[in-house]
């Protein structure tokens, strides 16, 4: 038996509104609002970026796994916004959280699902018994290009998760990918923001991937809807997790546990990770989790799992989800903001 | 600005604050030393900081060295931490009339700084409000 | 162990000197010290320079100035103690002098810190700190005095009133000072109005950025009788050093080499504190004027600000602190602070120092101090 050992999130304390951003470009923030559900959105502080965000998420779960971190064997993140382009995040995060030098690493990218490909990879090394502990991170200081749908939503924030064989928290039942190559987001070589089709986002790459990757997880482990407690999605906005739910037969309530997106924003790599911690933060012993990603180019990683007694234990050893989404935190304006996120820069020295 | 090596070199200390403890007084010393200043011992065993603490005292930096030219202005201070170790640290996602003396404040990995676009990413600990 | 007097003090006018260079700034001061002696021949010279490296790309500076100077071949060293480099200077021309090693020997002063921008000369003063656990973090000079600052006004009351006084007063001696960067007098609300700097520390509690230079001719006590003018004898001479990072302290309001340094030379001078008629202490900032002046023990532990407000360290008070205009009013290029201070008290005890003069000045003590007091050096000198 593999699983989750312990987990953790991290959520930077700075936020925007969408009226704040509205306001600036002349756009109504109202169908943002009702259109899309998105209220407001974490701003990371200048001195943070993904990897600094993976070792604080990193940190909390291996507090709540309770493990000594040199039995990490392998460390991976996943992301759109590593810091380098070259040198991975990953030495970072491991020589942080104090795995190293016994260690494997690498860095992934797979626009918003690279973090539960690190946990997918984490969790085949256990579950190869090449390692002990696997720990995979999701991770972003997303970038929205200025005046662009995306800037209301793109956000920040981290959610980690060791797997291992024992100390289980939750069990992993199934996984399933389902890929395929669909241009529908992308960022080039150079290029500072990512650029986007569209309409054509919606039902020929986030839902038919998602749905596709339901549908064969829940196939492969002969369940039904009626069977999980819980599931989440990849929030790209407040609107479309809501309607995939539905496309599969999921009911609200089954959502909305792991619905972070109208107040966080979209963490993009770790935007289904964030509503997985978030789920565990509030899931009891013999619960049924389904978490889909999505990332565009295109693909979906799907996870079941089963929640253990061992949640009790661990769940309030360090801050949860939601005490970060809802707890201390400072409203920036757009020129804060844009100061913050480097969108306008001063002269070269 | 420090190169690659002068910061690699403090790595354990930036990224893990490993710390030694001298064996025959007790005292910890951060960064790690050869020999005590107290008692003059050369035996210490590694230990690890506590990651809370209180502010001792604390400044608003305005006028910053060159490197950090952009992140001004910024609040430095001193902690003493649980363990009775003291160390500078800037304290951050803390609006300024929040500062004082006393505040618990505990550990964080943060940016330092970059070095320009294209060189070297400096990372390490600054303190925020527990 | 000889006697030693100084017998030459040279100083030209400080500020930001955009004309003059290095070289010209200390041969212009040092040749004003060789004639004021009416010596023509060195033995040996020491040159304090924080860091001429950072500020303007040169070092092996005691070769080049001696060179300079017209005494090529002499033995020449540049002593580096952060801003106590002129004071360490001035200890080892002395102990080479009363070693019987050298007879005439100049020390001198200097720094040219104008060449960098602010944000640069900031990051070139703050390598006095501990680079990988102080400067790492962003700190600056100024930062670390304000860390002191609040600490002291936290737990003795000082104020920062009493901070601004500091200031006011060393502007009214420096008023009188032809040689200071800033003659002028300044106002508490000056002060307390001034752009913040490390808060709680103004522009107006910060000693500024300065050019120049200061110098002195050591020479046993023989020579100085030959020479006809007022001898004044350096009678004492003490060094101490502490952790530089501030963390480390036991006390951060306490400048224990300072204490220590005083001590030292006092007990070799034969003096107590009561016996000093006039001090040139090391007023980095406001804070420091404060910190110091409870660490020689001319009044009690964290009484500093309140020995301000009342007058004492006036010219006319019952210690006169600073009747140069200190760094404050005077200016501060690093290195030559601390020979800068011993001239000023040469002139005071030859009654030289015109409407700065303090009356009956017979024996005077200088405080020259390295970063947050990483290193102290105090000198006592005597009128003969």
């Amino acid at each position: 038996m593999v699983g989750i050992v312990g987990y953790g999130a991290y959520i930077p304390c700075y936020r925007i509104r969408v009226e704040e951003i509205a306001g600036v470009w002349g756009a109504d923030a109202e169908s943002y609002k009702k259109g899309l559900l998105l209220e407001e959105k974490s701003v990371p502080a200048p001195d943070q970026d993904t990897i600094t965000m993976a070792v604080e998420a990193s940190r909390r779960a291996i507090k709540r796994a309770g493990i000594n971190p040199q039995e990490i064997g392998a460390v991976y993140v996943g992301s759109e916004s590593h810091p380098y382009a070259v040198k991975p995040s990953g030495t970072v995060l491991a020589e942080a959280i104090g795995a190293c030098p016994d260690v494997h690493t690498a860095d992934l990218e797979f626009a918003c699902k690279a973090g539960t490909e690190g946990m997918y990879l984490a969790l085949s090394q256990v579950k190869a018994g090449d390692i002990k502990y696997g720990l995979g991170v999701g991770a972003d200081t997303s970038q929205g290009a200025p005046g662009d749908a995306l800037e209301y939503s793109t956000a920040a924030g981290a959610a980690a998760f060791i797997f291992g064989r024992e100390k289980i928290i939750a069990e992993v039942l199934e996984t399933y990918s389902f890929t395929t190559d669909t241009p529908d987001f992308w960022r080039r070589e150079y290029q500072y923001y990512p650029r986007h089709g569209g309409r054509f986002t919606g039902d020929p790459a986030y839902f038919k991937h998602i749905v596709g990757a339901g549908k064969g997880i829940m196939a492969k482990a002969k369940v039904k809807p009626e069977d999980i407690t819980y599931v989440i999605f990849h929030q790209p906005n407040g609107k479309f997790p809501l309607r995939v739910g539905e496309l599969l037969g999921f009911k609200k309530k089954q959502i909305e546990p792991g619905l972070l997106v109208n107040r966080l924003g979209n963490t993009y790599s770790g935007s289904s990770p964030l509503g997985l911690t978030a789920t565990l933060d509030i899931a009891k012993p013999g619960d049924v989790v389904l978490i889909v990603s999505f990332g565009s180019g295109a693909g979906s990683d799907a996870f079941l799992f089963r929640v253990t007694e061992r949640i009790d234990e661990v769940r309030d050893l360090v801050p949860k989800t939601g005490d970060m989404l809802n707890g201390r935190r400072f409203y920036v304006n757009y020129g804060t903001y844009a100061k913050f996120r480097k969108k306008i820069r001063k002269a070269e020295k | 600005m420090p190169t690659p090596a002068r910061y690699w070199r403090e790595i354990p200390q930036r990224y893990r604050l490993e710390a030694a403890k001298c064996r025959r007084c007790g005292l910890i010393l951060f960064p790690p030393r050869l020999i005590c200043p107290q008692c003059q011992s050369r035996e210490f065993e590694g230990v690890k900081l506590a990651e809370e603490g209180k502010v001792v005292t604390y400044t608003i930096i305005r006028v910053p060295p060159h490197q950090f030219e952009d992140q001004a202005p910024y609040a430095v201070g001193i902690v003493e931490l649980d363990d009775g170790v003291k160390l500078m640290g800037q304290i951050v996602d803390c609006p300024f009339e929040e500062l004082k003396t006393g505040l618990r404040v505990r550990i964080e990995f943060r940016k330092m700084m970059e070095e320009g676009e294209a060189g070297v990413i400096y990372y390490g600990y600054k303190f925020v409000p527990a | 162990m000889r006697d030693v007097a100084i017998i030459g003090v040279g100083m030209t006018k400080w500020g930001e000197l955009w004309e003059k260079s290095l070289r010209q700034i200390f041969v212009e001061t040092a040749l004003e010290a060789l004639d004021d002696a009416g010596v023509d021949r060195l033995d040996a010279m020491y040159v304090g320079s924080m860091s001429s490296g950072l500020f303007v790309g040169q070092e092996h500076l005691g070769s080049l100035l001696a060179d300079y100077l017209g005494q090529r071949s002499i033995p020449a060293a540049r002593v580096e103690s952060a801003c106590a480099s002129g004071g360490l200077a001035l200890r080892l021309g002395f102990i080479d002098v009363a070693s019987g090693m050298n007879d005439v020997v100049m020390v001198a002063g200097v720094e040219k810190m104008t060449d960098l921008n602010p944000n640069e000369a900031t990051y070139a003063l703050g390598t006095a700190a501990d680079q990988e656990y102080e400067g790492y973090h962003g700190i600056t000079f100024p930062g670390l005095y304000a860390l002191i600052a609040r600490a002291h006004m936290e737990i003795y009351g000082t104020t920062r009133e009493q901070l601004a006084m500091v200031a006011v007063k060393n502007h009214e001696n420096g008023a009188l000072n032809p040689l200071a960067q800033f003659p002028f007098k300044i106002s508490v609300e000056a002060v307390l109005n001034s752009a913040l700097v490390a808060d709680p520390l103004r522009v107006l509690d910060c000693s500024p950025i300065t050019d120049g230079a200061a110098a002195v001719i050591l020479a046993p006590l023989e020579l100085a009788k030959k020479l006809k003018k007022p001898v004044v004898k350096i009678i004492g001479s003490g060094h101490a050093t502490d952790s530089i990072a501030l963390a480390q302290r036991k006390d951060i309001t306490w400048l224990e080499s300072t204490y220590q340094a005083a001590k030292k030379a006092l007990a070799m001078a034969g003096k107590r504190i009561e016996d000093v008629n006039l001090i040139e202490v090391h007023d980095c900032f406001t804070i420091a004027e404060i910190c110091v002046i409870e660490a020689l023990g001319l009044v009690e532990k964290g009484k500093g600000g309140q020995a301000v407000e009342a007058g004492l360290t006036r010219v006319d008070g019952r210690f006169p602190v600073n009747p140069s205009g200190g760094l404050k009013a005077k200016g501060h290029p690093v290195g030559a602070t601390g020979v800068a201070q011993a001239v000023e008290i040469v002139k005071q005890l030859r009654g030289e120092a015109g409407p700065r003069q303090v009356k009956g000045a017979r024996i005077g003590l200088t405080q020259n101090m390295g970063g947050t007091g990483g290193s102290s050096v105090v000198h006592v000198l005597a009128a003969e």
